[in-house]
């Protein structure tokens, strides 16, 4: 499947990735080859097989809801690009 | 001391030959001195490591100790680890002190090994050949113009020039297995489940698995025995009692069956590589094995199914590089789309971009049918080949990589053709089964890796089948030039 700029243009915002302009076309054409060379599967007949969710088809586990994790916001924060008053700082989202 | 495995260093260090503080500067001088040709390992922890040195010589004073008390590590940098930068190849973690320890750092420290440092990968885990890392190309210590493999490129170079009797891996799609292959050592991916996933960071959740790399089965079998075992913390780890593998190496193989996938020996095989696995079937023959061919139809479909399954899980997962709690952050921001547009942007390599745009594009309304789900599909046949062919033997044999080591950029150009460096590796994943890379000769000086691959949870089947292996041959034993 060959994709064009527009829709690669689209994947990068729906990734919320930048791209380099000058670098656009080699995504354009190594994207496009990844999904061509994927497409192979189509070729297979897999009508009536169950996708494989666990190779050991473990079920999720449950476990009791309480408190296991103790409070280390201070510590978690000291590693954030910004923050103030325990607070995550982004740019203003609300006018 | 360099020269010794781990477990003749555990024997000496018992024995009062030399100390741990004595080992563990030997091998931080040793890294100082060889590693700038290398690349090999991207955080040094030195004072981390002296302190843990003395507190594993307090322990051996006393008596009480394990067979990896006061042995030195390297430690892929993908593995969080308190207070210690984790930036698993990427710029995006660059700044990232982990505020937490993995289960496996837990682990090893609570077996008393000795943290030296963390080591170069492929960025988040994405490559073949170490070359997508942010730190820079690690070098093959056999020929330092080519590739180590990849992705735990750092760790394979490092154990195979004797920087550390050990390391750790993951693998995702051959990541511990086919670098273990191209520097010449050994590396196991263990059963999906059997390794704890917790602060491990993530790539493909449902592929990821870590594991030991050494010299010798043996070493690898000590290493996976303390990184092993149930954690609750990890979802998908899986409550079973952990066997013991050190037990297990010395069983005869008489009667073990062998199965050699047809596929694994065709068109696309380096002739010479075939040859050296020719030779160890034979090996294999003379320890008493019975070999028989066998056909896994599905293989040439585990290369594509990975490439959709792999990006998809990516794309997922490393969403939560946002820009806003950890992690690399861009100047100025305008406002907060451009946070995450700019941050990720700068933050994200070639590589990894490409895998999120993949993803993304994989599970976006229309397509999630055509790709993921016809993937995961897929994934299931490719799994039942195996559970097919595991009625009729026991392990799988077959090459680890179609061609030895290649040179530095001879496929960074091309994505595809590198992921096809990795077609005897990819389905072992997809399945989640264990599987093994041991040293099986050389062609033109460069190392050959023999891919052994078991039922679930048969670790101790393919630990025992590579020391018996490893005990009739010495390609375990050599050593790079300049590495001596």
């Amino acid at each position: 499947m060959a994709l064009d700029t527009e829709t690669v243009s689209k994947i990068a915002h729906l990734a919320r990735l930048g791209v380099d302009e000058a670098e656009f076309d080699t995504y354009v054409r190594n994207l496009s080859d990844i999904l061509a060379f994927v497409e192979q599967l189509n070729a297979v007949d897999t009508s009536g097989v169950p996708p494989l969710a666990h190779p050991l088809d473990e079920k999720q586990r449950l476990r009791e809801d309480r408190v296991t994790e103790t409070d280390q916001r201070d510590k978690f924060q000291k590693i954030a690009p910004r923050t103030e008053a325990g607070l995550y700082l982004v740019p203003k989202v609300i006018e | 001391m360099h020269n010794k495995t781990l477990a003749e260093l555990a024997a000496g260090l018992r024995a009062g030959e030399f100390s741990s503080e004595e080992l563990t500067r030997h091998l931080l001088a040793r890294i100082g001195r060889l590693d700038p040709r290398l690349n090999s390992v991207i955080t040094l922890t030195e004072e981390r490591a002296l302190a843990q040195a003395r507190a594993a010589d307090a322990r051996l004073a006393t008596g009480e100790v394990g067979p990896l008390t006061g042995i030195p590590f390297l430690h892929k940098d993908i593995f969080c680890t308190d207070g210690v930068r984790t930036s698993c190849g990427s710029r995006m973690l660059d700044n990232f002190e982990a505020p937490y320890d993995a289960t496996v750092t837990e682990k090893l420290a609570a077996a008393g090994a000795v943290m030296l440092g963390k080591t170069n990968m492929d960025e988040f885990a994405m490559g073949s050949s170490n070359e997508t890392s942010f730190y820079g190309p690690v070098k093959n210590p056999w020929d330092l113009e080519r590739v180590p493999g990849g992705s735990s490129g750092g760790s394979a170079a490092a154990v195979a020039a004797r920087l550390a009797p050990a390391a750790t891996g993951t693998d995702t799609g051959g990541s511990i297995r086919q670098p273990a292959a191209l520097c010449g050592i050994t590396g196991i991916k263990p059963t999906y489940g059997r390794v704890s996933r917790w602060g491990m960071i993530a790539f493909a959740s449902s592929l990821d698995q870590g594991g030991p790399m050494t010299r010798t089965a043996e070493d690898a079998a000590l290493m996976l025995a303390a990184m092993a075992g149930f954690d609750e913390r990890d979802s998908t780890s899986i409550d079973r009692p952990v066997d013991d593998y050190a037990a297990a190496l010395g069983r005869p193989l008489q009667g073990l069956r062998i199965g050699l996938p047809k596929e694994y020996f065709g068109e696309g095989l380096d002739a010479a590589v075939g040859a050296a696995i020719e030779a160890a079937i034979d090996e294999y023959r003379k320890l008493g094995a019975e070999v028989q061919d066998i056909s896994l139809p599905n293989t040439a479909l585990a290369v594509p199914a990975y490439y959709v399954v792999a990006p998809a899980e990516c794309s997922s997962n490393l969403s939560r590089f946002d820009g806003v709690r950890f992690g690399h952050r861009c100047e100025n921001p305008r406002d907060l789309e451009d946070l995450y547009v700019r941050s990720r942007g700068e933050g994200f390599g070639a590589e990894v971009k490409r895998r999120i745009m993949v993803g993304t594009y994989a599970l976006s309304a229309g397509y999630y049918d055509a790709y993921y789900l016809k993937a995961q599909q897929v994934r299931q046949l490719i799994r039942k080949d195996f559970i097919d062919a595991f009625e009729q033997v026991d392990l799988i044999l077959g090459p680890t990589s179609p061609t030895p080591a290649f040179r530095l950029g001879e496929k960074a150009d091309d994505p595809v053709t590198m992921y096809l460096s990795d077609i005897y590796t990819i389905a072992v994943n997809l399945a989640g089964l264990p599987g093994l890379s041991i040293p099986a000769g050389f062609v033109d000086g460069l190392p050959v890796g023999l891919q052994l691959i078991g039922s679930y949870f048969d670790e101790a089947r393919l630990l025992n089948a590579a020391h018996q292996y490893q005990q009739v041959t010495d390609w375990h034993g050599r050593v790079p030039e300049g590495f001596e």
